[in-house]
């Protein structure tokens, strides 16, 4: 059986504060998976993945990356890895070029074998005009773009993403999804932390929550969908209502004059709620999800956890 | 790594670092030398020529090797002090960390390229001095060798400051109130000789006298303390140093959480 590529056994992080981040987590990583860690801010996911990647010390517990224990030999497992970290940590005066080229040299590539490999990553991520300016000019898309051929430069197995799209616009948000879906069906196993539920449904297969240093979800994004009870429908009227209509079986909220808010239960049929809608005279002329379904089930799991442990309902923060 | 790779990683940090600093040669080369021309023609012709001769050798000629070491030693050591401390705050350390780069070639990579800056600053010194006297170098290879373990010696000094500072002002503190003055009073513009037996004492307990005065000796051919000595001295803080500055990053000390 094919070793993973990231296992992690107990893993435990005490800040020097006291601070207890990650309580002794499992976690394992098929070869080959897009893998979504989320939790709400302060969870531990950058710590977890602060630890896989060395920039945290763990208090304790184990990290194999492809088989190769970090405690044994780090720099082995290094070669296997690549890090694009949440916050922008290269020198904003250097040439974007000499960035990518830089980080070659500090993994012993010779710059025969850089260069040309540079100039693919960054003309696939449509950087090669910009090679020869300074970083500092870059929009912050570009810099997470930049960021991205920095970690492949040296050919990893395993790309840790932590929150690569965050605060990237749409289309540019689009345009790298598919550049990470290239790469996994090219045999990248990735790790991605986000707070946009709707890219971990629509790029993973494999999911974990953590929250307050514990996984709480571990499965397939399939599987935890299937854990969904309610979805919430947002239907646009064709004429303002005063009231929401009362129907048999569903609950249903008026948003605003045009607007009614649908929910509907695992088993419960959304032709039944059309048939009264239309019999009380509604007429819809569109209709959405109010949340990413991911979000619903991710909102409801954190809050649930909380809950069962004491703790007050934080605020979960999810964008989409 | 195999030494191959891991050489590739050394020169990538080291041309890094020379990058970095020609980048921004205004700031970096150009000061010291007209720094280094204030001191020439104030304290060397216009003071100097009333002082007299110093060890029976001119001033100006006396001075020019404590200035000379005075530049590599502030440059050796402001070099890596803020580089390290600059790739600490913008987080760029983060992209030695997570590569397989032994933390050794870090701490060397830095120290080679803030000791490259100290050499050529002290080069440029070294030219300038030629408007204003004439040089002669009496032992070139006790020269080389202390000019060049004192730029090493002081790069790792700035490396190790820059680990342990949290803020800007940490690494401007040692420059100010530590080299600056050791560096004024270790013999830069006087021999010891002239000092009260008491506070000669005390001057030999300046680690900077002994560079500056063996790179007078290997320059003038006098000194005013063992010369031997003061290699082997500079040569054991050398591995002191490394050591200490080693042991900090394998420990993560100022760079990881």
């Amino acid at each position: 059986m094919a070793e993973p590529a990231l296992s992690i056994r107990g893993l435990t992080k005490v800040y020097g504060n006291g601070f207890n981040a990650l309580k002794g987590i499992d976690l394992d990583v098929a070869e080959g998976d897009f893998f979504a860690l989320l939790g709400p801010n302060g969870a531990g996911k950058s710590t977890t993945l602060g630890i896989v990647s060395s920039l945290v010390q763990k208090t304790a517990g184990s990290v194999s990356v492809f088989g190769i224990d970090i405690d044994r030999d780090f720099a082995k497992a290094k070669y296997h890895l690549g890090v694009v970290p949440q916050e922008f940590n290269f020198n904003q005066f250097e040439k974007v070029e000499d960035i990518v080229l830089t980080q070659a040299g500090y993994y012993g590539m010779p710059m025969r074998e850089a260069k040309p490999r540079a100039e693919q990553l960054l003309r696939d991520l449509g950087l090669w005009d910009k090679r020869k300016g300074s970083a500092r000019m870059l929009s912050g898309g570009m810099k997470r773009r930049l960021m991205i051929a920095r970690a492949l430069i040296h050919r990893p197995r395993l790309l840790i993403l932590d929150e690569p799209t965050a605060g990237v616009d749409i289309e540019l948000r689009r345009s790298m999804w598919e550049f990470m879906q290239r790469i996994n069906r090219e045999g990248t196993t990735i790790i991605l932390t986000t707070h946009y539920l709707e890219e971990a449904e629509s790029l993973c297969r494999n999911i974990a929550i953590i929250n307050h240093g514990d996984i709480v979800q571990n499965t397939s994004v399939r599987d935890l969908l299937a854990q969904l009870n309610t979805e919430t429908f947002l239907l646009d009227l064709a004429r303002p209502v005063e009231t929401a209509p009362e129907l048999e079986g569903f609950s249903v909220e008026r948003v605003d004059a045009t607007q009614l808010a649908l929910s509907v239960a695992r088993g419960q049929r959304l032709n039944d709620a059309f048939a009264q809608f239309s019999a009380q005279g509604f007429e819809i002329v569109s209709m959405r999800n109010r949340a990413n379904r991911l979000e619903e089930m991710f909102v409801s799991m954190v809050e649930h956890a909380n809950a069962e442990s004491g703790r007050s309902t934080d605020k979960v923060e999810v964008r989409s | 790594m195999n030494a191959w790779q891991t050489w590739i990683a050394l020169w990538t940090l080291v041309t890094k670092e020379v990058r970095r600093y020609m980048r921004i040669w205004p700031q970096t080369l150009l000061p010291p030398s007209i720094t280094m021309t204030m001191y020439f023609i104030i304290f060397g012709n216009l003071i100097g020529s009333r002082i007299g001769p110093m060890d029976d050798i001119p001033y100006i000629d006396y001075i020019v090797p404590g200035l000379i070491m005075m530049a590599v030693i502030t440059n050796s050591y402001s070099n890596v002090a803020s580089s390290f401390f600059s790739n600490k705050f913008q987080r760029s350390v983060e992209e030695m960390m997570v590569s397989p780069m032994p933390n050794w070639v870090i701490l060397a990579g830095f120290v080679v390229g803030g000791a490259s800056r100290g050499l050529a600053v002290g080069l440029i010194v070294t030219v300038v001095s030629m408007f204003f006297t004439d040089l002669s170098i009496h032992h070139p290879w006790v020269t080389i060798g202390v000019v060049i373990m004192t730029a090493l010696l002081f790069s790792i000094g700035g490396f190790i400051n820059a680990l342990v500072a949290h803020k800007f002002d940490d690494i401007s503190i040692v420059p100010i109130f530590v080299l600056t003055p050791l560096t004024y009073l270790g013999g830069v513009f006087y021999s010891i000789n002239m000092l009260p037996n008491f506070w000669q004492g005390v001057s030999m307990v300046n680690p900077i006298l002994y560079m500056v005065n063996a790179f007078r000796y290997g320059i003038l051919g006098v000194s005013d303390i063992p010369v031997g000595g003061a290699l082997v001295a500079i040569a054991v803080f050398i591995v002191v140093f490394f050591a200490l500055g080693l042991w900090m990053l394998d420990r993560g000390k100022g760079i990881r959480s």
